[in-house]
């Protein structure tokens, strides 16, 4: 919990030397408060207040890293319950389950199943981030075998999760992939300070596992105490809606009362069941603060909606997602296919290209840059007037393009046709205000 | 160190809703639903503060669609010309606990369908299955204003829940709603000052706000999706912190949103699995999402994702 200006104040010297280039040492710790100033501007504050201050400056949920390189993730660092309070810093792990069980041939399958999980959606990259490997076996050997198998053969080489119970397992699985930084675990009450010293020893974050809220509480701070300090929570042995609700209670008891034994990542396996519930399950984990989510399924088609609703849940509420200005053409238009314009709103965008291409009427879509606003928002906000259309007709060549000279507006801003015919010198056609209506449009108006 | 208590209480809670009206009351209904109730976020405190179930309605259409995806349209080959057997096999097959009968036919752009085959659709389905009915408007104000007061007459006395009103269009379907004494969709564009404003809108003439359902309009997984999501946040953060404006359960449209998604209906996409699997999934998880934020009735299609998401809400609100 952030401390406020008197906290600090009764921390400071309280000599008014100035040295910080404040008139009073009040004055400065009302910067502070404000993070408009840094402690070490102050030549004389103690040891012991910066100790307090750094502790109380600390994230409510702290981050932890696994993975190194490219592979790298990290979790953790939440602090909101809500998503349009601020937003979601760190999206969600997402995980799938190797099981030492397998072996050769079924286990370099598995692999590569997994490694099939990337995929391109609206420009960007979204996939699998981690690879849990799960020590079923029971079996050192055969879990350091999978582990090691799965560090060669992940492609892009993804984050490793070791989950045994066995300490002797772990570390056999550690010395395999050490290098490539996993989370390790499960420390349990019994086995906290053996696993601790294999975390401490190869510098891993340490999976504490528990069944119950109060039980985790106690055995982080037993983990700390052998000198771990990086470590990601697991609730066992619950069903789905106990581990939804305690995830919950945790991310509560961490933001709103600070409460340091339970300010840590989570993780979450999700239930057994078929393709279709692990992706329901999934995703209400992703969306309900589980910070690692690992499944078993490695159907594509459970993956592409859970990385979508990771992708969508962790946006930035203030930051409306926008996407490239230019021309997008749509189907195979040739230069007689129709000519129309929207905004740069990933919303609006998206949702006009799946009407045009509902229409089946190859066309072009001219984006123009409305700094990611909606065609009336931009409109009201002159980010969208004749001007800045004629520019992006230009920029982008819409002359060369086809050969009429034809441009189709969206029906809310009709009033703009006249000012815009006179600034391109083309004949403007209003469109539907509705998008749903533009493949009637471009059917039986455009012809 | 012991874990602190975290119990918050809140000042209000979501409405309890009960629609459909059974031969007590008046009606033809063999059943009824009740929905909202939630004195939490979801899974805020305990199971207790949750509320009812939420439940799923599915969609059956007045008059068959020309543009549904095969993978959608193959399970109702079958009923597609017949609401009333659509709606039985939703409930008989599917396990619908609704029905929402969507009156695109009448749509101007569409088939340009008059009053008397809505009635008769209205009729027909209300014959056909014994659960509560949603009756939803085509999109069209001037043809709902002619077409949707005839349709709540002829359901009259059957509870039934009937939409959608907006800001710009709300007193002729909100006056015959109140005096056939149907609960009420209210309708805002994904914009919560305006979703409380048409609430306060229909209050003004009289409706009761209890017997008032909001829809938000919904954005399909990937389609905006993070706006529906929110604006459900704050709508049930709204009703625990006493707001009577906002206090309604909500209902969301997800079969038409996610089967509009690319994701959908894209058949030849290497590397993103089945179109036959994908669909629905894309349905079940775009519902799946707006439960975690806070909804009470789904609507929706397929009946693979009616199964997805009816097990997932088993498991939940036990």
């Amino acid at each position: 919990m952030a401390l406020t200006g008197l906290e600090i104040f009764k921390l400071l010297p309280k000599t008014n030397c100035k040295k910080c280039g404040m008139p009073t040492c009040l004055a400065f710790a009302m910067q502070l408060a404000q993070k408009r100033a840094k402690l070490d501007d102050c030549p004389d504050v103690s040891e012991e207040a910066k100790q307090k201050l750094a502790a109380a400056a600390a994230p409510p949920i702290c981050l932890v890293q696994f993975g190194t390189g490219d592979n790298q993730v990290q979790a953790g660092q939440e602090t909101v319950m809500f998503r349009h309070e601020e937003k979601f810093y760190n999206p969600t792990v997402l995980a799938v389950t190797v099981s030492d069980k397998l072996a050769g041939q079924e286990l370099k399958e598995r692999i590569e199943a997994i490694n099939k999980l990337q995929f391109e959606r609206i420009g960007l990259h979204i996939g699998v981030n981690a690879i849990a490997v799960t020590n079923d076996s029971g079996s050192a050997d055969a879990f350091a075998t999978a582990a090691a198998a799965v560090k060669d053969n992940s492609k892009p080489p993804l984050a490793i999760i070791l989950v045994s119970d066995s300490p002797d397992a772990v570390a056999a699985a550690v010395a395999k992939t050490g290098e490539s930084c996993p989370l390790i675990g499960k420390a349990t009450p019994d086995t906290a300070q053996a696993m601790a010293k294999i975390a401490k020893e190869n510098k891993c974050p340490l999976l504490a596992a528990a069944d119950s809220i109060d039980a985790l509480a106690e055995l982080t701070e037993k983990i700390k105490a052998e000198g771990v300090e990086n470590m990601v929570l697991s609730l066992e042995g619950l069903n789905l809606r106990d581990q939804l609700y305690h995830l919950s209670k945790i991310r509560t008891l961490a933001l709103k009362k600070t409460f340091r034994p339970l300010g840590y990542p989570t993780m979450s396996l999700v239930p057994d069941g078929d393709a279709d519930q692990q992706t329901a399950y999934g995703t209400s984990l992703i969306c309900k603060h589980s910070s690692i989510v690992v499944v078993n399924t490695v159907e594509p088609y459970a993956f592409l909606p859970m990385l979508t609703a990771r992708m969508n849940v962790f946006s930035d509420p203030q930051k409306p997602i926008q996407v490239e200005p230019k021309v997008y053409p749509i189907g195979e238009p040739d230069a007689n296919a129709p000519l129309m314009f929207t905004t740069n709103f990933s919303l609006t965008y998206y949702t006009v290209e799946s009407d045009v291409e509902a229409s089946r009427v190859p066309s072009y879509i001219l984006v123009v840059d409305t700094e990611g606003t909606s065609v009336l928002t931009s409109y009201s906000g002159d980010k969208l007037n004749e001007k800045t259309v004629a520019d992006a007709m230009t920029k982008f060549e819409a002359e060369n393009l086809v050969k009429h000279r034809k441009l189709i507006i969206p029906g809310y801003v009709a009033v703009m046709s006249g000012k815009l015919e006179e600034a391109t010198g083309w004949e403007i056609i209003v469109g539907p205000r509705e998008s749903s209506m533009i493949p009637k449009f471009l059917q039986e108006v455009w012809k | 160190m012991p874990v602190p208590e975290v119990k918050e209480s809140f000042a209000g809670s979501v409405n309890r809703v009960t629609l459909g009206a059974t031969k007590d009351s008046g009606g033809t209904r063999t059943s009824t639903v009740t929905v909202g109730g939630a004195r939490n976020v979801v899974y805020g405190g305990s199971i207790e503060e949750a509320g009812e179930k939420p439940i799923i309605a599915m969609d059956v259409l007045d008059s068959r669609p020309d543009d549904w995806p095969d993978a959608l349209a193959e399970n109702y080959q079958d009923v597609m010309d017949s609401p009333a057997d659509w709606a039985k096999k939703c409930i008989e097959q599917f396990g619908a606990d609704l029905i929402c009968v969507k009156f695109d036919g009448i749509h101007p752009d569409k088939q340009d369908l008059d009053a008397a085959h809505a009635v008769n659709v209205t009729k027909e389905v209300l014959k056909a299955v014994g659960v509560p009915l949603i009756l939803w408007s085509s999109g069209n104000d001037e043809k709902d204003n002619q077409v949707m007061p005839k349709v709540s007459e002829a359901a009259k006395g059957e509870n039934v829940l009937i939409g959608t009103v907006k800001e710009d269009n709300y007193k002729a379907l909100t006056a015959i709603a109140l005096a056939d004494g149907h609960h009420l969709i209210t309708h805002a564009p994904l914009d919560i000052n305006i979703a409380k404003q048409i609430n306060i809108l229909v209050s003004d003439m009289g409706f009761p706000l209890e017997k008032v359902v909001t829809f938000q309009a919904t954005g399909a997984l990937g389609y905006g999706i993070e706006y529906a999501y929110s604006i459900q946040e704050r709508q049930r953060l709204a009703a625990l912190g006493g707001d009577k404006m906002m206090a309604m359960p909500a209902i969301c449209d997800v079969g038409y949103e996610s089967w509009r998604a690319k994701e959908s209906k894209l058949a030849d996409a290497p590397g993103w699995g089945d179109v036959k699997d994908r669909g629905p999934m894309w349905e079940a998880t775009t519902a799946i999402c707006l439960l975690q934020a806070g909804v009470d009735i789904i609507r929706m299609r397929h009946p693979r994702a009616v199964a997805t998401v009816k097990n997932f809400i088993n498991q939940i609100w036990q």
